[in-house]
């Protein structure tokens, strides 16, 4: 560092300097953990990819096998896989490493004294979140053809797939970080299972949302749980043969709940950065 | 350093922070400037608002009234504004873990808007100057509390802020680590930085800040220079002594009878006895009292005052200014009891009086010290003895 004069240093001062532009700022908040994620690249993949296959295995090549599914089930089952992977990875991978670092390694908070809004530091979490959410869904689909030996596949029902599957990693990831920062810390793992596991189970993954009909009150159940529209909403656009939730409604549902979980999560962000 | 004309680069006026569920103010009506390209102190007990006063002027923590501006920008209106003027090393480790040292570094200045050129020679540059250069490339966990120190104040530098804050500095680093960390925040205020620093390392600090403002409840008690703080004890100084009690001693009694001797305002009893002074909480006189105004180093010539010759009941030593207390041999000093006398005159004229006193007890004087107030003494005599 170039030695300044002391005389003439105190007059730079007396002027507020310059603060760097928001996007600056922000890209570089970003750009941190895209580097975090490339490292923790493998983790991700066993902590999504693992769960997800294993169903796939059961479900399909064991009561498959035993003819205690029909083979039409995979098929079903697969959209609702991928649904949940973008879910839960953009939910879990930002979830537990907020409550390590606002709780214990304190490390975020060289990113709180960045010159941006707190808010948008924030918002480069939920992108990262959907990120991760996206990379999952992106894995999962030929890792379960792969293990299931076919997969519905629809060119032109990819645009849609993607856009749920992104909305489903930006909602996942929103109340991921809703609960990591309003929730206790102490019993961030049970309140955390106590929300997520009802998510995954009511969420339409393993069937089909029209054919609940028979249960109508698991039915109601099933339309408060985002994750229905998700799985139906890729269901639709891999199977359009099967009944599904129209993807308007689908569509409409996770844009409404990506707004409200966004807003929490900034909220919620926010209330714990700044006390 | 003040220079006139310039508007100071931190002004706080009448701040106050209550936390939720909390009764008491954390902090309480606090007001001072900073001039640029000066160091200000704030000093106080455990618990006494130093921190949150940190945390509201780093935009962290949300004051409950009170103004505060940093480098002409308002934290309360704009605390995105106030961001780009500071830089704060905070009291706990809050290194990013998932990066390299280096990449702290660069992130950092990525994170202030410094070019991707410009960063990484500040980076070589700073980790060479803090002595980090040959384990930048190391895992953060490898670190030990001096080096994770030094490279958040490193951090710190990287993007030359207008204000730089640092929350205890020195705490628990060695006094290699420590003399380095001074000076370099001494380069920093040559070089036109404001500094706020909260300390408990007073007497080390001395010698380093210009101004010293001391909080307890969160509220300033005293706001001066160190030496204006120092002179108003002026006349007072302490004397320790290290005594074997007779057969059957009594140190409450003892204590009465040394209150009575003329000169002496206050006599208590030291605890712990066998610790080094460095550990024992509060450390009275203990750290690096040579950077302290007066202290100069070891005892030499002038340094010690003369006693009166033939005293000599028991070990007579390490008298004198600078001298460490920590130095005695432990087992002689736990044999002893260990009694502090705050005196209004000269401590020479006082001796005589003092050793008849205990002879008349059949107690036996292991060890004489003799010690200016220094700033940690204006301390306890404006904040009192108390735990917090
Ligand atoms: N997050 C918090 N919630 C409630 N009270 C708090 C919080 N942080 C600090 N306090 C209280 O505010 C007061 C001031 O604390 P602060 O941390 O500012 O003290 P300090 O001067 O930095 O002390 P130390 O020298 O121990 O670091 C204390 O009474 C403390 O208990
Ligand atoms: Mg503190």
């Amino acid at each position: 560092m170039t030695v300044v004069d002391a005389t003439a240093a105190p007059a730079r001062t007396t002027v507020a300097r310059p603060r760097p532009s928001t996007a600056t700022v922000f890209l570089a908040v970003l750009r941190r953990d895209l580097l975090v994620t490339g490292k923790e690249l493998w983790v991700i993949l066993v902590q999504v990819g693992l769960t997800p296959l294993f169903m796939l295995f059961v479900f399909d090549t064991i009561l498959g096998a035993q003819g205690v599914v029909g083979r039409s089930f995979a098929d079903l089952f697969l959209p609702g896989i991928i649904a949940l992977a973008a879910f839960t990875t953009a939910l879990q991978s930002v979830a537990l490493p907020l409550v390590k670092e606002f709780g214990f390694t304190m490390e975020i908070e060289d990113r709180l004294m960045a010159p941006i809004p707190t808010g948008l530091v924030a918002v480069g979490k939920l992108v990262i979140a959907t990120i991760r959410g996206l990379l999952a869904a992106v894995l999962i689909y030929p890792l379960g053809a792969l293990v299931v030996g076919s997969a519905p596949w629809r060119p032109e029902g990819l645009p849609q797939a993607l856009l749920v599957v992104l909305l489903g990693a930006w909602i996942g990831g929103g109340l991921g970080i809703t609960l990591a920062t309003i929730l206790p810390i102490q019993r961030i793992n049970i309140t955390l299972s106590l929300v997520v596991t009802p998510i995954i189970w009511t969420g339409c993954i393993h069937y089909p949302w029209p054919r609940l009909s028979t249960i109508p009150w698991y039915q109601i159940v099933t339309l408060f749980n985002p994750m229905t529209y998700v799985s139906e909403g890729v269901r639709g656009a891999l199977l359009p043969t099967v009944p599904h939730i129209s993807p308007w409604a689908c569509l409409a549902v996770l844009t409404a709940v990506a707004a409200i979980t966004t807003a929490t999560a900034v909220r919620g962000f926010t209330r714990r950065a700044i006390q | 350093m003040t220079s006139r004309g310039t508007p100071p680069t931190v002004e706080v006026d009448q701040l106050v922070k209550r936390y939720p569920k909390s009764e008491v103010n954390a902090v309480d009506g606090l007001s001072f400037t900073v001039e640029p390209g000066e160091i200000f102190g704030l000093f106080g007990p455990n618990g006494a608002g130093k921190s949150t006063t940190i945390g509201i002027l780093t935009t962290r923590i949300r004051a409950t009234s009170g103004r505060a501006v940093i480098g002409g920008v308002d934290v309360l209106r704009d605390p995105v504004g106030a961001r780009a003027q500071l830089a704060v090393v905070p009291q706990h480790n809050n290194l990013d873990r998932s990066l390299t040292p280096r990449q702290n570094l660069l992130y950092h200045a990525a994170y202030h808007g410094v070019g991707r050129r410009e960063r990484e020679s500040r980076a070589d540059d700073l980790l060479e100057r803090f002595g980090l250069a040959d384990r930048a490339d190391k895992r953060i966990e490898a670190y030990s509390g001096g080096m994770a120190q030094r490279l958040m104040i490193a951090r710190a530098l990287i993007h030359e802020p207008a204000v730089l804050f640092l929350d205890e500095p020195t705490n628990g680093l060695d006094p290699q680590t420590r003399l380095l960390i001074w000076n370099r925040i001494h380069q920093m205020r040559d070089r036109g930085v404001s500094i706020v620093l909260t300390t408990h390392q007073m007497n080390d600090a001395a010698g380093l800040v210009d101004r010293v403002g001391v909080v307890d409840h969160g509220r300033l008690l005293t706001l001066d220079t160190p030496t204006n703080l120092v002179r108003s004890l002026a006349g007072r100084s302490i004397l320790d002594l290290t005594v074997a009690l007779g057969p059957q001693g009594d140190v409450d009694a003892l204590l009465t009878a040394l209150r009575e001797v003329s000169g002496v305002r206050k006599a208590e009893q030291l605890a712990a006895p066998a610790l080094p002074a460095a550990r024992r909480p509060g450390g009275f006189g203990a750290n690096g009292r040579a950077m302290g105004p007066g202290r100069g180093g070891p005892p030499g010539p002038g340094g010690g005052r003369g006693l009166p010759p033939g005293l000599g009941a028991g070990r007579l030593a390490a008298l004198g200014l600078g001298a460490a207390v920590g130095t005695l041999p432990s087992a002689r000093a736990r044999a002893g009891t260990r009694i502090r006398l705050h005196l209004a005159t000269d401590p020479a004229a006082l001796l005589g009086p003092i050793l008849t006193l205990l002879s008349d007890r059949s107690a036996n004087l292991t060890d004489v010290r003799v010690s200016e107030p220094s700033l940690e003494d204006v301390f306890i005599e404006l904040t009192g003895r108390g735990l917090r």
